[in-house]
Formats: structure tokens, sequence, C-alpha cells
């Protein structure tokens, strides 16, 4: 330990002290969200390894088969030799009994399972089809990545393209663009999507185009507003009188200087992208079954509801949840470490 | 005020008339309309004598003014599955998506609002972090997925209430949660971050220093001046929530015009489609127009911008 001249001595600080010091700086990073949405990117990216199913093919015999942990459920029911149909409910052939418990005689009462027991081969169970559900929403996290990835490409880029044009050039082709953005408001996109997939057919690249018309005018209406800023600084107007082209300072000195914003703007969209694929695959204008999309996974267990299976919708639904909430977090962290000024921004 | 009133007047114009201008043409785009109104058993006869009532011999530009013409006389022809005008379909279904929607509405302000505030005021606290959990469910929570966790847990699981259609005054409560739970997140984060700023300001320090007792200042001085940008965000409310009544009425099978759309959707049924798209768009023009006006009327500062 250093001396110290004025003759205090600075206690070296524990164990515990450090502990806390470093668990103060760890408590600010979004490490949870961090850490959720690098699961949906290794599930969606490594899923034929990590899946243990296939998850379009599944067997009928072992359909609607509730998550390991689950119990089933068990009725007593009375052995005859032959049954007809409306004693189904209450009674059991003897041949049926036998496989379960090999000392069945006719006249018994037995336990049989009206709902099979989970069982460590499907974790979380399987659908109507006999589809492992967990495998289904591993691979689901594929199309959700896909669709997000190159929505934010195509779109942000048409967004970030018109925003500098209208920032810049400002006047007519201002109003001309901002008036699309209100349009585009105005218009229930969704439906529009549905019109296109009826008439169209079912496919990715329907899906993304109106995600693209979605998402746009959002970066288009950020980098705008940054470029009236940008636009009026020495080194913008510096690199005017050097010469430099149009196309150059948009892109090289200005188009630089919205990128923080632009990451943020980024990532609250990404959610919102993955919101709406998933409602349009849940009101069937989705990606084509049997690939498995979390939205259409949803809507496959609406109706097995009622008969108490509930692991089929609830599954895919806790998965788009945690990654919206995890892009949420993470998007309100980046939000306020790289541009405070955007607090504002919903 | 004036200009502001033409100038928003002509944009809600502009965007009804491109709306109209992109449903004419995707209804093109989509095929002969003659192959939905008629039959395999229709003649040659037939198939002209319909193209000539519904216009499709005359050029493109003329059959979209007889469009424009029928829509502002308010007539969308005939709905092909209900064999009966359009708006008659429409107006039969529009009130039980006013209601949802209104409904809906009202809960995310009435939930939003005060838990804005209370986390805002009791900032750090339980109170707070409570907020912020609802406010994260509800945005990130996909709607149709809520309401069927809903449906199974308060109708299938404890029948507390109809788990679909619209029957007594009961079934309404889940549909309008679920339509309304994102926006309450939204004016609970909208409200709580204004509510932080405005209690910051000198003029509230002020009345704090003069002595004003700190229920006054919540609720007379800080609270005005939060209210602001959830009024903005209102208009936006009010059209997102017709977009969202599309899924929520079809998981609740509750009979508005967002299942109508779905069920003219699947039916191929066009002149109903169009007929509801029109009427949501004009719903939303509406209602973000009223809103504007209200707003530029409380705050100065829009008018002359």
């Amino acid at each position: 330990m250093a001396a110290n001249l004025s003759g205090i001595v600075i206690a070296p600080p524990t164990g515990r002290e450090k502990a806390a010091a470093i668990y103060r700086k760890l408590r600010r990073l979004p490490l949870l969200p961090v850490f959720l949405l690098s699961l949906v990117v290794v599930a969606g990216v490594f899923a034929p390894i990590l899946a243990p199913h296939d998850p379009e093919k599944g067997e009928l015999r072992e359909r609607n088969i509730p998550p390991a942990w689950s119990g089933g459920e068990k009725d007593q029911k009375l052995v005859v030799e032959r049954m007809s149909i409306n004693e189904r409910t209450t009674s059991v052939t003897l041949s049926d009994a036998l496989k379960v418990n090999p000392d069945a005689k006719i006249g018994d009462t037995i336990d049989i399972f009206t709902r099979p027991e989970g069982s460590t081969k499907f974790l979380l169970g399987t659908d109507h089809l006999g589809r492992d559900v967990l495998s289904r929403v591993i691979y689901g996290a594929r199309i959700s990545l896909l669709v997000s990835i190159v929505t934010l490409a195509v779109g942000g880029s048409i967004g970030v393209t018109m925003g500098l044009a209208a920032g810049w050039y400002g006047g007519v082709i201002d109003e001309f663009l901002m008036r699309l953005v209100d349009i585009k408001l105005a218009i229930p996109l969704i439906l529009i999507a549905l019109v296109l997939v009826i008439t169209l057919g079912q496919s990715l690249w329907i899906i993304v185009t109106v995600l693209c018309l979605f998402i746009w005018p959002r970066f288009a209406r950020q980098v705008r507003g940054e470029v009236l800023q940008l636009k009026h600084m020495d080194y913008v107007s510096l690199a005017k009188v050097s010469g430099a082209s149009t196309a150059r300072i948009l892109f090289i000195h200005i188009f630089p200087g919205t990128i923080n914003t632009l990451i943020v703007v980024a990532t609250l969209q990404v959610g919102i992208v993955i919101l709406l694929e998933s409602t349009l695959s849940f009101l069937g204008a989705g990606v084509p079954p049997p690939t498995p999309a979390w939205g259409s996974m949803v809507s496959d267990g609406r109706d097995k509801l009622a008969g108490g299976v509930w692991w089929i919708s609830t599954f895919p639904g806790v998965a788009i949840m945690v990654t919206v909430m995890s892009l949420n977090l993470f998007g309100d962290w980046l939000r306020d470490t790289l541009d405070p000024r955007l607090r504002q921004l919903e | 005020m004036q200009k502001y009133l033409v100038r928003r007047f002509l944009l809600a114009f502009v965007t009804l008339l491109s709306v109209s201008l992109i449903i004419f043409i995707m209804s093109r785009v989509s095929g002969d309309p003659r192959h939905i109104y008629l039959d395999d058993y229709s003649t040659q006869e037939d198939w002209d004598r319909m193209g000539e009532v519904l216009g499709l011999d005359k050029p493109y530009y003329e059959q979209y003014g007889m469009f424009l013409k029928g829509a502002v006389k308010g007539d969308f022809g005939e709905s092909v599955r209900e064999a009966r005008p359009v708006v008659d379909v429409v107006l039969e279904r529009a009130p039980a998506t006013l209601l949802l929607g209104s409904v809906a509405f009202s809960f995310s302000i009435l939930v939003g609002v005060p838990l804005g505030i209370l986390s805002a005021v009791k900032r750090g606290t339980f109170m707070d972090n409570f907020g912020k959990f609802i406010a994260l469910i509800g945005q990130s929570a996909p709607p149709f997925w809520l309401g069927i966790m809903l449906m199974f847990l308060f109708a299938v699981k404890l029948g507390m209430v109809p788990p679909y259609g619209k029957q007594d005054w009961n079934s309404i409560i889940l549909p309008a949660v679920t339509l309304g739970w994102y926006y309450a997140a939204a004016n609970l984060r909208l409200v709580r971050s204004a509510m932080l700023d405005v209690l910051d300001s000198e003029y509230i320090k002020l009345a704090r220093a003069k002595g004003v007792n700190s229920r006054t200042i919540i609720l007379k001085h800080a609270f005005r001046n939060a209210l602001i940008p959830p009024l903005t965000f209102a208009g936006v409310t009010l059209g997102a929530l017709v977009t969202g009544s599309l899924v929520v009425e079809t998981v609740f099978a509750w009979p508005g015009l967002g299942r109508l759309a779905i069920e003219a959707l699947f039916a191929f049924d066009y002149p109903l489609l169009q007929g509801v798209v029109i009427t949501f768009t004009l719903l939303y023009v509406t209602a973000a127009f009223v809103v504007d006006v209200l707003y530029a009327y409380v705050d100065p500062r829009i008018r002359y911008a």
C-alpha cells in the first residue's frame, strides 16, 4: 500500500465491499434481458441440434400429452368383456385393461388414465397432432428471428433514406414524406396484410413486406428530426464548402450522428415486429403450416383450452412475451445509456 | 386556429382518399369480382350483364370514380355472403365494436393514469414496482395470447364470466381488459415520466416552499400538466384500438366489426371487406381529427407551430 503524504492511511476495501461494488455495477446492466435474448437467438440458430424431436411430424397416438411435471388424470373404470359406445366413460374392455394391469379380471374396477401422464420424452407436452411443443417453440424462434432481421434491414433502410431526404431537402419532399407517414398511421395495416395473404397466398415474403411498410415511418420520423438538427452544424457547412457531394454529406457526415438513436429505435421496433408477426400468424395469415411459428401455435391450442389442454397455447405465448419483454427492457437500458434525450419515446 | 383547422381537415380528407384508392387497387388486383357474384351455372350473357352493372367494361379511372361516388353516398355494394347492402351489415355490427372500444379506452385511462401518478409520486417503492410490472406485461404480452389466458383462467377454470360472445353485461370484462391493457401500460408510462418531469420543475418547488400541502400540489399543479402527453397519445390509441379489435373480437367471438372483417375475409366477401376497412379508417380519421383539434385548443403552442 502506498504511503499517503498526509499521513492518513486508507484501508484497502474488504472482500465484502468489493463484492458490493461489483454488485452495484452489475445491477445497472440488463443482464437478465440479455441472457434471455441470447437464449432465443441460440434457440433459433441451433434449433436442429437443440430440438429433441421433429417439430413438424408427430405421432397421433401421442397427441395432447401434458408437460412432464403433470400427473395426468385417472378414473375408476369397470372391466367388462364387451362394451357399447355409451359405456365408454365408465367401462373398459378386458383386453385394454390387461395392458394396464396384467391381473385385471372381468368385474374388477381399475384405475385408467383418462389423460396420460406427462413424460420426460416431451418436456412441454405434445399438441393436438402429437408434435413436441418444446421442439416447436425452439423452431418458432427461427421464424421470429428471420422476420425481424429482414424487416429491420429493409424497412430500416427505407426509413433512414426517406428520413435523410426529408430532413435535408425539406420543402415539398418533406411535406410529401411526412403526409405518407400520417396516412400509414391511419390505415389498418393488419387488414391489408390479411387481404394480401388471402389473394396472393400465405408466404413469408408477404409478411415481411407488410411489416416493412409498418415500421419504416418510425425510422423516417426519427432520422428526419435528427437531420434537421445536424444539418446546421459547422462541420456540415465545412463539408459543403470543401465540395463534398450531397450523398457524401448525408451518408458520411450526417448519418453516423443518428446511429445512437437508430439503435434504440431498432431495438424497440423489433419487439413490435415480433408482436405483429405473431398476430398475423395467429389470425392465419402468417408463415404457412406446418412450419412452427409462435403465433400460429397459440392459435392451434385455442379451441383445446375448454378441454383443459392448456399447454399448447401457453408455452409459445410465454416465448413471445419473454422475448418482447427482454427487448423492451434492453431497449430502455440502451436508450438511457446512449441517448437520454429519447426518454419520451414510446 | 382557422388555418390549422382547414389544414388538419384537408389532411384527414387526403388520408381517406388514399385509403379508398389502396382498397380499390387491391380489389381489382385480387381478380374479377364477377367470380364472387356469379356461380358455375351462369351463362356468358349473365357474365356480360353483370360486367355492365358493375361498370367493369369501363376504364379503371372511371371505375374508381364510380366506386368513390358510391362510397360518398354510403353505397359499397352488396355483401356476397349476406346478400344485402354492405352498409346495413356494417351498421349492425358497429355498435358492439364502439361499445368494446369505449370500455377498453376507459379502462386504459382509469387504470393507467392513477397508477402512473402513484408510480411517480411514490417513486422507487412497491407501488412503483407494481406499476412497472403491469406496464411490462401490457407492453410485452401479445393481446391474443393474453385474451386466451384470461379466458382460460376466469371463464374456464373459475367460471366467473362467460368465455365468449356478447351475452350478459359481464361478458365485456375480459375483451375490454385484453384490449385495454396495452394502452393502460402506455398511459401509465407516459403519465409517470411526465409527472416526474413536472414534479422536478421550479413552480412545483415554489409551491412546496410556500407550504402548499402535497395533495394539492399533486392534483392541482402537477397532474394537469402531466395530462398533455397522454392526451396526444389518446388520438393514436383510438385508432389502434380499432386494429386491436380485430384480434380481440376474434378471440372472444365478440360480434363487432373486427370479427366481421375476418369473417368477410375468409368468405372472400370483398365488398363487405372494403366497407369494413373504409369504416375503420373513417373512425380513426375522425377520432384523430377530434383529438388534434382538442389538443390544439388546450395547448396554444401547437396551433402556431
